[in-house]
């Protein structure tokens, strides 16, 4: 028996992201040079002792299935309990796809019943945080919750674009509205929740039966549990947390990253996100090159004569001489000629970028999104609008 | 299919590193921003498709066991085979071997239980990228006992007096095996040899009291053995001094050499860590170097190597040094011809000046 384990999302297709998710599931697009979205949770239930944990997945998994493997990067690789990929099935009485957060974890209940847990915690694979899941099962328990959700405070002014919870000054939840147009409170909700197993058990096997339910956790199973009164709390989350739905959002986030006060913290040895490794040799900085406020990592040659500035670039990638690189996103593989100007672009993995070539995101817009295609049609795209 | 098993013996390889190992043996020698000298046997022998790998040490090798671990990061971890980490641990009252040949003595099961014929031996202080598939193919056409892999060295230096030459016919029968040093053909301390005669030539040795299993089974039966020798060719280094382990690691910011060393055919393969991409700050300035992961830089770097989790500040400046593992180089720091080992912590306004010659070796975990 396992007293909590994670059920972590992981099927979104993240249409928003554009391009960067034409060929792979939102969790696995890359993030910070080094990492990939889902990363950051994995981690996070590594760190927090929740070794048992389902991924759900159901878009493009290729590359999803292929990074999370084994577990081993986050110690998942366990006899009893590790890290176990949910992918959609078919059975006897038929089969379906997800159509829902809440489906998936109706689809597997036998899954979970294995390890007959008391609690159990649903997280899913596209935001960036570092959070301690234990704190949130302890005031789960104190408060002998039926569902806890975990908050943020987030600016009034933006309060309307988010899940908002209204509470009691105990927490006690009692209303649960989705982009209020007037929010009475600015208690966003992450998306996390841990449930006591037994009680949400009971409302997914009725969700289930019910044709009309969009089988969602924020419109269906969280309002249906508010209508019979159960005990709702939420939890106050303060800490760095985005979601990275769009290329905007996807963009800031890899920028916070690379300021000095960033809540964020890559290096820090209590909390380290674990990630795939593939060996690359350390980097080569060749000739003077002027590089400030930006993250490199392994693999990379980078040539004389150029400026790197508040930039992210993954591994392997190779900068010839005298380019400007500015705001920009560089994803593995990506080799770029000599004296090229990109400022607040996003180049996804193994696009050449020929000699000469200038891409300039207006200040004022989304970022570009480059690919092989995008560069040999000689279009641009914009990112999240393909 | 003839199949090769690995041996990695550590046991007569002398600890001249001063500092560096102070704490460690030569193998666990940290080396070009991630790895540590037994990296490039240990993935040589990986690469040439050998999947079961033993290692001899005797001493300080804590550092060592830490850095192989269960062999995972070389795909070592496994049911078959794998990696056997041979410390010296015996207890047979009636044994009288001496030398590396207690080793031999003592794990002679790992030998018989095998069901491969030949044995590839290496030492640790002969760095290169290759695979011995081809050395072990022209062993098996020569039919040979012994095949001593041996390299051209057209400079010669200081660090290559201690090695043998060979001297062989023309078509590779080794003749003689010397300290000659008007000779250029190096023998590098890999040598293929069939695992019979390995047996066998232990158990001689032993009987006659002898403590040197290369010495006393292989050189001093040289003319009863058939032993040929195969050129190695390729970028490749011998390290055993302070001075010739700096002055390999400087080679290394020569694009070419780096490349050669580390991405053909294969990667050298390392323990794998958990450190964040570098990370430069608003007044970093780097020029000609190496920087590994997990480094956090602000201040200038020129012609330097800096291994994981290195932190430069504001103002502070390392030129033609080598920096290994979570060092932090205080504002206004200057530091030339440097070596530091592990967690140094040099405070604001040092001046570290050594020569190339003769760097200036800080050891672990000192602060100045």
């Amino acid at each position: 028996m396992k007293e909590c384990i994670g059920m972590l999302l992981a099927g979104g297709e993240g249409k928003r992201l554009g391009a960067l998710t034409n060929d792979i599931a939102k969790p696995a697009v890359p993030f910070g040079g080094k990492y990939r979205i889902i990363d950051f949770t994995l981690s996070n239930c590594a760190n927090s002792s929740v070794h048992t944990v389902g991924v759900l997945t159901q878009y493009s998994p290729l590359e999803l299935h292929k990074h999370i493997g084994n577990g081993k990067p986050w110690d998942m690789d366990r006899h009893n309990g590790g890290v176990t990929v949910l992918s959609p099935y078919t059975a006897k009485s038929g089969g379906d796809w997800y159509s829902g957060t809440a489906d998936a974890i109706y689809q597997n209940i036998h899954f979970i019943s294995q390890y007959n847990p008391k609690y159990i915690l649903v997280i899913s694979g596209d935001h960036i945080y570092q959070m301690d899941y234990q704190k949130l099962l302890d005031q789960h328990k104190e408060t002998k919750a039926d569902a806890t959700i975990s908050v943020i405070e987030v600016p009034w002014a933006e309060a309307s674009r988010f899940g908002i919870l209204n509470t009691t000054d105990s927490l006690r939840i009692f209303e649960f509205e989705e982009k209020p147009q007037l929010p009475q409170s600015n208690l966003a909700s992450m998306g996390i929740y841990i449930f006591t197993w037994e009680v949400l058990k009971a409302y997914l096997l009725k969700d289930a039966k019910k044709k009309a339910s969009s089988h969602d956790f924020g419109k269906d199973i969280i309002p249906a549990m508010l209508c019979d009164n159960r005990k709702l709390y939420a939890y106050r989350f303060d800490g760095y947390w985005k979601d990275v739905g769009t290329v905007q959002s996807y963009w800031e986030a890899n920028m916070d990253l690379l300021k000095e006060e960033c809540q964020l913290q890559l290096d820090n040895k209590q909390w380290r996100v674990y990630t795939n490794n593939f060996n690359y040799p350390s980097q080569f900085i060749s000739g003077t090159v002027k590089i400030n406020n930006s993250l490199i990592n392994d693999g990379c040659f980078i040539y004389g004569g150029s400026t790197i500035e508040e930039s992210v670039i993954s591994t392997n990638v190779e900068i010839e001489k005298n380019c400007y690189i500015q705001q920009s996103i560089i994803h593995t593989g990506v080799k770029i000629g000599k004296n090229c100007i990109l400022e607040r672009v996003i180049i996804m993995e193994n696009t050449v970028i020929p000699e000469g070539t200038i891409i300039r995101t207006d200040k004022m817009e989304e970022p570009i999104v480059i690919n092989q295609k995008v560069l040999e049609a000689k279009l641009v795209v914009r990112g999240g609008e393909n | 299919m003839d199949r090769l098993m690995g041996l990695i013996n550590l046991e007569h390889e002398h600890h001249i590193f001063n500092e560096l190992t102070y704490f460690r043996n030569n193998a666990s020698i940290p080396f070009a921003g991630r790895y540590r000298l037994i990296d490039f046997p240990l993935s040589n022998m990986v690469h040439t498709g050998i999947e079961e790998i033993a290692v001899f040490v005797r001493n300080k090798y804590r550092s060592l066991l830490d850095h192989l671990g269960t062999g995972d990061n070389w795909d070592l971890d496994r049911r078959n085979g794998g990696l056997f980490i041979l410390p010296p641990d015996w207890n047979d009252p009636s044994d009288q071997s001496k030398g590396d040949l207690r080793f031999f003595h003592n794990n002679r099961d790992y030998f018989n239980r095998s069901n491969c014929k030949y044995v590839l031996v290496s030492g640790s202080q002969f760095i290169t990228n290759t695979d011995y598939t081809d050395a072990f193919k022209f062993h098996l056409d020569r039919n040979a006992d012994i095949t001593l892999i041996s390299t051209n060295i057209e400079n010669l230096q200081h660090e290559h007096k201690p090695y043998f030459r060979i001297e062989a016919d023309d078509i590779g029968w080794v003749q003689n095996i010397t300290n000659d040093k008007r000779n250029h053909l190096l023998f590098t301390g890999v040598y293929i040899i069939n695992k019979d005669i390995l047996m066998e030539l232990v158990d001689q040795c032993i009987a006659f009291h002898k403590n040197h299993f290369f010495m006393n089974g292989i050189k001093d039966n040289l003319h009863q053995l058939k032993i040929q020798t195969y050129r190695h060719t390729g970028y490749s280094a011998f390290i055993n001094t302070i001075e010739s382990f700096y002055r390999h690691n400087m080679n290394l910011l020569c694009e070419d050499n780096y490349r050669e060393l580390f991405y053909k055919p294969s990667f050298i393969q390392t323990k794998f860590s958990n450190n964040p991409p570098v990370q430069y700050l608003k007044s970093a300035n780097v020029k000609n170097s190496i920087l590994a992961n997990g480094c956090v830089i602000d201040g200038e770097v020129d012609n330097s190597i800096l291994f994981r989790g290195v932190h430069v500040e504001e103002g502070a400046t390392i030129k033609n040094s080598i920096i290994m593992q979570r060092c932090s180089i205080g504002t206004g720091v200057y530091l030339e011809n440097v070596i530091l080992d592990k967690d140094v912590r040099v405070k604001n306004g040092q001046k570290i000046i050594g020569t190339t010659e003769k760097p200036f070796v800080v050891a672990k975990r000192q602060v100045i």
